[in-house]
């Protein structure tokens, strides 16, 4: 298996050598890295090639790393039946650059599309019909993105006066509390108060510590 | 001659029909008695799903899963399960793993036969969900027997599966396969010669293979289009390798052909059923890992040992760290592929987890199924994709 996904990492890596910016394989699964002008060749030619035949987009779906200065990944899972072969195509984009959309690649690339844009605001160019999905009707926001609060901004209720529902904003009797389950013994810095010059002097830096978020 | 105009006429279909299996609106442009366009509205059961995974431990998000696809919440655990297990990098043992294997396909015979005689529900067959119901109710008895809750289980955990299986438990389940295959004779004898059944299912909503490769379908919907495609054969999890059973597949692609492979599928998971129950005969040894810093100890043991103890309380209050990576993991729900596309940060909650839901893909498609067949038509395409709102909404 990881042979056969070698060998077509090569292919793709020197078929579509000014497309794909970085091939790797990883836990068993096979990554592309791509750009958002690049995306419909790169599908296409995957879906096309006789070695690749995916012809089936699993999904697509955003990540969002806000410190990032082009914060959403787009991923994209394909599928081939053929060759009983998966692979993940993935590329940066940021609120503003918009990504070519795959739905005429993909018949299936609409709905998956629709959600990325609803859930993280990711903008796909030339979709046949960019609306929200599964938010509400005149919902505000992306609520996937990681600064969109878990509680959201509304909430609703039936109005008995008015005799309909009625949006207002969160009221919480008590604050969310989200711990951080950062280990003291395994996660914290171990800096000892005054012992500076020792970590200096020791030649081998000890790998950086995860930091308490 | 005066001009003649025709209008179509915009229905809304839903989101509380009793068709709609669940709260499916359809926005529908009708022309007299032919469907020209319809827009699925979907979301009235979000609820947010991938975002509080985001805020809870790795064990915490198992129960999220059971109530995803309703009908089917051990195979979506099991699907998070391999995911974790994979970025873990560990592997249940083995009786873990036939243990999985069975109640998934519990699972899958629990899902086909909600999912079959609903839709002869559907065009017009009220007795096969009454008698469905029955087995059902019996299948769910085994489910409450391990785990303590008929539907939203927690069963199959990272790692393994919560607890053994309690004693007598496959004698019973024997007894229970012996009277199913009577049974499923009983409920083909209802439908497939009945003669509104067939009417009503023959030639609708025709799938072609490379229709169905387009739409992105999976599971029972894409071998009733002609492609022998199943995940437990061709990408095998877990013990399906060890398992002999056959893939049915179809021929014509329409709404009777994907009620027939259902029908095949439970045969066959009755089958897969025997062979686990066997296994499970000779298999002894753990169901989950034996590593405390991913599986919790046993009750007594936290009685005793103060290691025990410690192990408990970071388990169920911190949780596992996760090293950090990314992976696609998916296993042939009854549905179809359900996926998790999981990517860890390193600490002790999921950075991101997509669902990918089966019946997202397969509900996109009702529109290119349904144009130009009548609007009874749509109901019955409905029935046979297999549609449970808790999956695509998430």
């Amino acid at each position: 298996m990881s042979e056969a996904l070698k060998e077509l990492s090569d292919h793709i890596a020197q078929a579509q050598a000014n497309v794909v910016t970085k091939a790797e394989i990883r836990l068993g699964e096979l990554m592309l890295d791509t750009t958002p002008d690049n995306v419909i060749a790169l599908l296409t030619y995957l879906r096309d090639d006789p070695k690749c035949l995916f012809k089936q987009l699993i999904d697509i779906c955003g990540v969002d790393w806000p410190e990032r200065e082009k914060r959403f990944d787009v991923v994209y899972n394909l599928l081939s039946v053929k060759n009983n072969q998966r692979i993940r195509v993935k590329l940066m984009t940021d609120e503003t650059t918009p990504v070519p959309s795959a739905a005429r690649v993909y018949s299936s690339a609409g709905w998956f599309e629709r959600e990325t844009y609803d859930l993280y605001g990711v903008w796909f160019s030339d979709h046949p019909d960019l609306r929200r999905i599964l938010t509400d009707y005149g919902f505000e926001g992306h609520p996937l993105r990681k600064d969109f609060p878990l509680t959201g901004f509304v909430e609703l209720r039936w109005d008995d006066v008015q005799k309909r529902v009625v949006y207002e904003p969160v009221k919480l009797a008590q604050e969310f509390r989200r711990f951080d389950f950062l280990s003291p013994w395994e996660g914290a810095p171990k800096v000892l108060p005054g012992d500076e010059k020792a970590q200096e002097a020791a030649a081998a830096p000890a790998p950086a510590p995860a930091k308490a978020n | 001659m005066s001009d003649v105009e025709i209008k179509t006429l915009t229905m809304n279909f839903g989101p509380q029909h009793p068709a709609a299996h669940g709260v499916l609106r359809l926005v529908v442009e009708m022309d007299g008695e032919i469907v020209e366009r319809c827009d699925p509205h979907i979301g009235l059961l979000h609820r947010g799903t991938e975002k509080l995974i985001e805020y809870k431990s790795y064990l915490q998000a198992v129960p999220y899963f059971d109530r995803l696809d309703y009908v089917s919440p051990m195979n979506q655990e099991h699907a998070y399960a391999l995911a974790v297990e994979k970025l873990l990098g560990i592997e249940a043992p083995e009786r873990g793993q036939y243990i999985r294997v069975l109640f998934s396909e519990i699972t899958r015979i629990l899902n086909h036969l909600l999912n079959v005689t609903t839709f002869a529900m559907d065009v017009g067959a009220l007795t096969p969900p009454l008698w469905g119901f029955e087995q059902r109710e019996l299948l769910m008895e085994y489910y409450e027997q391990v785990s303590g809750s008929r539907m939203h289980a927690a069963y199959f955990r990272p790692g393994g599966v919560h607890q053994d299986l309690p004693a007598g438990m496959l004698d019973s389940m024997e007894g229970w396969i012996k009277q199913f295959y009577p049974f499923m004779k009983d409920i083909e004898n209802l439908l497939n010669e009945n003669r509104i059944f067939r009417q009503r299912t023959v030639d609708i909503g025709v799938v072609s293979a490379d229709q169905a490769l387009d739409w992105g379908f999976s599971g029972p919907l894409i071998r009733a289009s002609g492609l022998p495609w199943d995940l437990r054969k061709s990408q095998p999890y877990d013990v399906y390798d060890r398992m002999d059973f056959d893939i049915p597949v179809g021929k014509t692609g329409d709404c009777y052909a994907r009620y027939l492979v259902r029908i095949e599928e439970m045969y066959q998971s009755a089958r897969i059923m025997e062979q686990c129950i066997a296994a499970l005969r000779k298999v002894g040894g753990p169901v989950r890992v034996d590593d405390r810093k991913i599986s919790p100890p046993r009750r007594g043991e936290m009685k005793g040992s103060m290691e025990a103890l410690i192990h408990h309380f970071k388990l169920y209050t911190e949780g596992y760290k996760v090293p950090a990576g990314e992976t696609y993991t998916a296993v042939e729900a009854p549905k179809g592929e359900f996926g998790v596309y999981l990517v860890s940060d390193g600490t002790n909650k999921p950075y991101r987890c997509k669902i990918r839901a089966p019946g997202f893909p397969h509900l996109q498609a009702l529109e290119m199924m349904t144009k130009g067949h009548q609007l009874a038509d749509m109901s019955a395409n409905i029935g046979s994709l297999d549609i449970v709102f808790g999956e695509i909404d998430r």
